[in-house]
């Protein structure tokens, strides 16, 4: 990418992307004897979306839980927002700014559609336990505030609709939404979203897509995503890392990507002879 | 009225009063299992050692003076003060926070993941170190909890219901303090779970771990907080049936009754642990009562179980519980 400096880059349709946010030096991931991910390297910038695509166990997800916390890699290092990140827990990591959804969807099925997305504001409320025991002075502000956020987002992503009903009865593409919103709430720094658009039909789809552009557009968020589904990402993101078998085979635009003969060769496949 | 009714009427107030009672029980066992899936065994023994260590501070004994005077040989049993209820109960809350802490991490830290029935192990195991422990600290003797509770009969209830019906109801001062204050400590762990952050966090975990920790939950500190709670619980039915029937190892086996309540209410439902203590009290008083000398008598032995089981037939998830569902 020869436009891209250490000062971040301009893309195709004139957005400001900034400098390293997170940079993953070196992953290693073993599970007993089994590699999951193998020496991988790559950054990601302040304002971008970041698409990691591969094949089925190419070790996407594996990746995405090394960034969450979820795995501790054996090997290598990962710096966000220049400084090495020592060994955390995954709750840590979400106090740092980093908010994610999962590919199988773990929401609060008890909890109505409000209750789950106030979730995402627990890192912001600062409030003591004695104060929140209470119910006095800061803890009734804090929950005003946060509810006030939590609605912006929940109008943001079009579930007013639904914004009382218990999440074990809605319909599995809006789960992933509220999912994006529990997320959201938490303003994070860097979101993660693993497979946002598996099991969807186009129009779910072509939804979700709309949303992750917006939210990278309207809060500037930074955006990594795993998809297999080679089509929507390339739309989406305006830089691609590419896996397979645990390693990483290609790294750059959509263009770059897809003019890569490796990439051709692990989604086409290769004729061996 | 008939003179059978009124003594209907009398029995059932009471049998509300025990069912109370239960469910103090029963409510320490249904927010831990809400929380971590682990059915608490020792909830009975903790309100029998949390009872003990109110009584031991309150009286200025000497923890573990036996082993003490054991090895050193020396022969002291008592610090030679006495410590007001208030602050007693205060310090119990202490050693009770501080055993929920060593709970979580000498035991159920190494654990997680687990099959529910080694957590399970885990906490008979737990029950017993805690029986033994009770006893090596403050002595195995029944003792005395006195913390100022009002006792005996009220003779208000007493003389109105004579006047109106020529026939005084015998109700325990000690079952309407108690009474009162499980329906306030119900009434605050509601609204507390409802509306606080906390208590958010707490329905998260008890919902779905890694979903908790990717909102930036820890576990840990949820659990310490849930087995604190359930330590504070314990040591009010603790003082509710110290304060009835003494200190004793008996005290541990109300945990036994809670069960039934359990089934009755759904593992899952602060009210479920109400109503259930509830049903279970009345049940057993007014089958005593109405049936009882039928059956020859000390039917409250068993009754609960019964209803558990006939329970169990018809609505296993309980009253309240959550439904069982299989998606396939």
């Amino acid at each position: 990418m020869n436009q891209m400096s250490t000062e971040g880059y301009t893309t195709a349709d004139g957005r400001k992307i900034g400098g390293v946010m997170m940079e993953m030096k070196n992953i290693t991931l073993r599970f007993g004897g089994v590699k999951a991910i193998t020496d991988i390297s790559f950054d990601i910038r302040e304002g971008e979306i970041r698409a990691i695509i591969g094949p089925n166990g190419a070790g996407k997800s594996s990746m995405l839980n090394v960034i969450s916390g979820f795995y501790v890699p054996q090997e290598g290092e990962v710096w966000f927002r220049g400084a090495k990140r020592p060994p955390m827990k995954p709750y840590q990591v979400a106090q740092q700014g980093i908010a994610r959804t999962f590919q199988n969807i773990a929401l609060f099925e008890g909890m109505s559609v409000l209750d789950n997305v106030m979730t995402g504001r627990l890192t912001h409320m600062k409030s003591g336990m004695l104060e929140q025991a209470i119910w006095k002075g800061k803890a009734e502000r804090e929950e005003v505030e946060n509810r006030e956020v939590v609605e912006k987002i929940i109008d943001f992503l079009e579930i007013q609709a639904i914004r009382k009903t218990p999440v074990a009865r809605l319909p599995y593409g809006l789960k992933k939404r509220v999912e994006l919103a529990r997320a959201l709430a938490a303003e994070p720094k860097l979101l993660l979203l693993d497979e946002p658009m598996a099991g969807m039909n186009v129009e779910e789809k072509e939804d979700m897509s709309r949303f992750i552009l917006d939210v990278n557009d309207e809060f500037g968020t930074t955006i990594a995503l795993i998809e297999h589904d080679m089509g929507v990402v390339m739309d989406l993101s305006d830089r691609v890392v590419v896996m397979d078998y645990g390693k990483k085979i290609g790294d750059g635009t959509p263009d770059e990507v897809r003019s890569n003969q490796a990439v051709i060769d692990a989604y086409l496949g290769v004729a061996h002879d | 009225m008939p003179d059978q009714l009124l003594y209907a009427i009398e029995v059932t107030l009471n049998g509300l009063m025990a069912g109370v009672l239960y469910a103090l029980v029963a409510l320490g066992f249904v927010l831990i299992y809400k929380a971590s899936g682990i059915f608490n065994y020792a909830q009975g023994v903790m309100a029998l050692f949390s009872a003990a260590t109110l009584v031991g501070i309150m009286n200025g004994d000497v923890p573990f003076s036996h082993l003490i005077n054991a090895i050193l040989g020396t022969d002291i049993h008592h610090f030679g003060w006495h410590v007001p209820a208030i602050l007693a109960i205060l310090l119990t809350m202490g050693v009770m926070i501080f055993l929920a802490w060593a709970v979580n991490r000498f035991v159920f830290k190494h654990l997680v993941n687990q099959e529910p029935i080694i957590l399970f192990m885990a906490t008979i195991g737990l029950a017993y170190f805690l029986e033994g422990l009770s006893d090596m600290m403050w002595g195995g003797d029944i003792k005395k909890l006195d913390v100022g509770l009002p006792q005996g009969i009220n003779e208000t209830i007493d003389e109105v219901t004579f006047n109106l019906f020529g026939y005084g109801f015998f109700i325990d001062n000690l079952d309407i303090v108690a009474a009162v204050v499980a329906v306030i400590l119900v009434i605050a762990l509601t609204l507390y779970s409802q509306y606080s952050k906390q208590g958010r966090a707490l329905r998260a975990v008890a919902d779905d771990h890694q979903a908790a920790l990717s909102v930036g939950i820890s576990l840990n500190y949820i659990w310490i907080l849930v087995w604190s709670i359930a330590g504070f619980v314990a040591l009010v039915a603790g003082i509710m049936w110290g304060a009835k029937s003494g200190v004793q190892f008996s005290l541990s086996l109300i945990a036994l009754k809670a069960l039934p309540v359990l089934m009755l209410g759904g593992f899952t439902s602060i009210p479920g642990a109400i109503v259930g203590g509830l049903i279970i009290g009345v049940g057993e008083k007014l089958f005593e009562f109405t049936l009882g000398g039928m059956m020859g008598g000390a039917t409250e032995n068993w009754f609960a179980y019964v209803l558990a089981l006939i329970f169990l037939v018809f609505r296993p998830q309980g009253l309240f519980g959550e439904k069982i569902i299989e998606r396939v």
